[in-house]
């Protein structure tokens, strides 16, 4: 028998249990616990610290208290005005590198080079711009989290929802003038729920009365089902459909069956 | 069984050899199994002609192989897919190994394709070799067409197989329709949604067509049976038996064969079918047969597990059809849409009927009628086993152009949402400029192309009467400078001399002998104008006088050139020329050759 064996009638033995039983289940919950969503525990630190980015990097823009601002031609906006866009709205342009944009155009494109903050900058700035009036907050992990999702349901509603701009492969679609889908092989699960929430340019907000949380994670699991997965037919073209199997025909197929003709053509007299 | 009885008259047959009838009809007896064959067919004749059948050789000549192998793929992989496939609108619940579909409402048809791609052993690669040979089928048969076209190879007396050719690929198409149509994805219903639109913007019958043709409102349940009864069985066996048809004419008509020494309008170069094309075109059928799978082993075709199931409510971005429909596609994608109008309260929907319903049976009209104009405005009734060099025909080619064009922007027309994202352009520019390129394009094509089609026939001629530029540049004795041309060898020279001169119709004048008016019939002036149109800047060939004059012009340096030359050139023009004939039956002169 060892020590601690003769000591376990000791007198403080329940009160040392019980404590040492506390200070786990805290430092487990502390560890597990779900955190609430970031918009609600702002801190004036962070709001002030991303109303200093903002200045500095979307001011121009979107005017120096997120305001907006006109081009001076007509009605053309420079910048919209930001109050009650959400801190969501911001996570997801800046967090796809779409903001700050490089050049105006038709459209935002999602950066190249990805975000150009880090997280904590990001954070800051979606704190400021939530600041500014109630809006989407950031999801918290469990909101997007899809393993358990339905992705043979997901593919149905991405087909009703989604496939008349994305494609039926999330491979991005043709818009008016200039405008596109973008491709959505690499957005993370994240983005993809608060753009659903936020909308953005062409895209329509897909709020939760419209797409309930649990669809909008059985998107989710769809979008990376279908990206994850092995192609089982061989190369995928692009996922674009027939014309790029069309030109596949007349470019590879004719060259490589003409090659050959060549070859027995000239095998003769 | 034998009788040793004796009868009265036998001394008289002593000397009797028993007649023996010839086992077979023909004179030639055949041995073992044909013998057998022959005997109770008499098919030796028809199989010694063909064995016997010679063909030329030429690359561009497999390229209807290429079609009529790919079309006996599709047949071999077809049967396989009917062996699981169900043709039926009958809904089920999915309950296969594609987990993202996983208990999704489908068609038997939509459910059983899946199932042949994912849980039939090999299922997926027959699917893919089934597609991929039809793509290749309609490519080789619209690049067999360009051939023929191109080097004239439609005219007398191959006009009925030029045409039997067009309703081939005509069919050909529809065909790939139905197919693309069967197997009840998202995007083939949507290609069936617009087939309907396209049968509803028929003036008048319209709605009742669409109805006749669906039994009813869209989609109903028949359309899938009936497209599987027409694709399975009525357009195969016209197909087949068209092409059986067009086949028949080949070997009938003979092959053509490219001009060349040797090679005249009466006879044919090349070697006999058995066994030289016997194996040739055998091997052939694996290389294609290979090809085919090896395209269908490596990349994707129509994932339909990834497009889903057929609902009427959601469409795909990128929604084409298979790219032989494409061009009607196009059409229907560039036509403004103001193009409908109101007629007594009729709505008369050209903007969709005109891409629709009439660009096919127009173009392939055109196509079909073409041998024909181009034999009333030439005049030119002959027959023609030798083809022409696309430079020759100049006119004819930059039509073929022109045509190829059209096409080529109809068809490009249709993919014009995928030209604007992954060249990140605006689709509306795009449209706009193949609405005007519709009209502008075809006409450079057709400008070009003759252009350049003269250039090269010039450039044939400089090259017989000059020879070819060695770049060495000599200088005389006197001090003067040239350059030495070295002389073309007699082969390539026939082939640079042989096709024949023409010349625009003339309209007899206005005003006889006798001052009497002489009013040409309309049709014999629009003759005369079109054959001027096609003849004007004609460029004809070296005649053996202009040759000669080319070497007596004063031109010394070709004469002291020639003498450098003379020895260089070993080949005998005697030689090469047993068949040459050049217009007045003069044996052609070989530049730089003799005599100076």
């Amino acid at each position: 028998m060892n020590a601690l064996a003769a000591r376990r009638r000791h007198p403080a033995v329940l009160t040392v249990l019980l404590l040492v039983a506390l200070v786990a289940t805290g430092c487990a919950y502390a560890a597990f616990a779900p955190k609430p969503a970031q918009a609600a525990t702002a801190d004036a630190d962070q709001v002030a610290q991303g109303k200093k980015l903002f200045q500095a990097n979307c001011a121009t823009c979107h005017g120096l208290n997120g305001e907006g601002t006109k081009t001076g031609t007509g009605d053309q906006i420079a910048g919209p005005p930001l109050a009650g866009v959400g801190a969501a709205a911001v996570d997801f342009q800046v967090g796809t590198g779409r903001m700050p944009m490089a050049a105006p155009g038709v459209q935002a494109a999602q950066g190249v080079k990805g975000a150009q903050f880090t997280q904590t900058q990001i954070d800051q700035l979606a704190a400021y711009v939530a600041s500014l009036g109630p809006g989407p907050a950031i999801p918290a992990a469990a909101d997007y989290d899809y393993s358990n999702a339905d992705a043979a349901k997901g593919g149905e509603l991405f087909r009703v929802n989604c496939a008349m701009c994305h494609n039926f492969a999330g491979s991005g679609g043709a818009l008016t003038r200039g405008k596109y889908a973008p491709s959505l092989a690499t957005v993370s699960p994240k983005h993809i729920y608060e753009i659903l929430n936020t909308g953005s340019q062409a895209m329509p907000v897909f709020n939760d009365t419209n797409l309930s949380p649990d669809s909008k994670r059985e998107i989710i699991a769809y979008i990376k089902t279908i990206h994850t997965e092995p192609s089982p037919g061989g190369l995928k073209l692009g996922s674009m459909g027939p014309v790029s199997e069309g030109l596949f025909a007349w470019v590879f197929g004719l060259a490589l069956l003409i090659g050959f003709a060549v070859w027995l053509g000239n095998k003769s007299a | 069984m034998t009788t040793s009885a004796a009868r009265p008259a036998d001394g008289l047959r002593a000397g009797d050899v028993p007649a023996s009838p010839p086992p077979s009809a023909g004179s030639k007896k055949l041995g073992g199994v044909a013998g057998w064959v022959d005997d109770r067919t008499g098919a030796a004749g028809g199989v010694g002609y063909l064995m016997k059948k010679v063909f030329p050789d030429h690359w561009s000549f497999m390229l209807g192989e290429i079609a009529m192998y790919s079309m006996i793929v599709c047949l071999l992989s077809g049967v396989f897919l009917t062996f699981w496939f169900v043709p039926s609108a009958g809904e089920v619940v999915y309950h296969g190994s594609y987990a993202p579909l996983q208990g999704v409402t489908m068609s038997d048809a939509y459910a059983s394709t899946v199932h042949i791609s994912f849980d039939i052993r090999g299922g997926l690669i027959i699917r893919q070799i089934h597609h991929w040979a039809a793509l290749m089928f309609i490519v080789a048969v619209s690049a067999h067409m360009f051939r023929v076209f191109f080097t004239g190879a439609f005219r007398k007396p191959r006009e009925i197989n030029w045409v039997i050719g067009c309703i081939l690929s005509m069919l050909a198409i529809v065909e790939g329709f139905a197919g693309y149509s069967l197997p009840d994805d998202l995007l083939s219903g949507t290609g069936l949604r617009a087939a309907e639109g396209f049968m509803q913007s028929a003036p008048i019958i319209g709605s009742y067509l669409a109805y006749f043709v669906f039994d009813g409102p869209f989609p109903g349940e028949a359309i899938i049976p009936r497209l599987y009864s027409v694709h399975v069985l009525l357009i195969p066996a016209i197909l087949i038996g068209l092409f059986t048809a067009h086949i028949v004419l080949v070997a009938l008509q003979k092959h053509t064969q490219f001009p060349g020494p040797g090679r005249t309008n009466d006879n044919v170069v090349g070697y006999p079918v058995m066994p030289v094309y016997a194996a040739k075109a055998g091997g052939f059928f694996f290389i294609v047969f290979g090809a085919i799978a090896l395209m269908a082993a490596l990349v994707q075709i129509n994932p339909i597990w990834a497009y889903g199931p057929y609902d009427p409510s959601p469409v795909t971005a990128g929604s084409q059809p298979d790219w032989y429909m494409g061009f009607a596609d196009g059409a229907l994608r560039i036509t403004p849409n103001w193009f409908e109008f109101d007629i007594l309260g009729f709505t008369l929907s050209l903007n969709i009927a005109l891409g629709a319903l009439l660009l096919i049976p127009v173009m392939y009209g055109v196509a079909m009628a073409y041998p024909f104009v181009e034999r009333w405005i030439t005049g030119d009734t002959r027959e023609h086993h030798l083809l022409d060099r696309p430079r020759n025909a100049p006119t004819r080619t930059a039509l073929g152009m022109w045509a190829l064009t059209t096409y080529g922007v109809f068809m490009f027309a249709a993919g014009n949402d995928i030209i604007a994202i992954k060249f990140g352009m605006s689709i509306n520019d795009i449209t706009h400029f193949f609405q005007f390129g519709l009209f502008i394009l075809p006409l450079i094509a057709f400008w070009a192309t003759r252009r350049i089609c003269l250039s090269l026939q010039r450039h044939d001629r400089e090259k017989v009467l000059h020879g070819r530029e060695s770049g060495t540049i000599i200088r005389t004795a006197q001090g003067g400078y040239f350059e030495r041309h070295s002389g073309l060898d007699p082969y390539e020279q026939w082939t640079l001399v042989q096709h024949e001169p023409v010349a625009p119709i003339e309209l007899e004048p206005a005003v006889d002998e006798n001052g009497v008016a002489r009013p040409a019939a309309r049709k014999d002036r629009l003759r005369a104008r079109l054959s001027h149109f096609y003849f004007r800047d004609v460029v004809n060939p070296v005649t053996p006088s202009e040759l000669a004059a080319a070497h007596h012009d004063g031109q010394q340096h070709e004469a002291i050139e020639a003498q450098a030359l003379s020895h260089s050139i070993e080949a005998d023009p005697e030689s090469a020329s047993g068949s040459m004939h050049v217009e007045e039956g003069s044996e052609p002169e070989p530049t730089g050759g003799h005599g100076h």
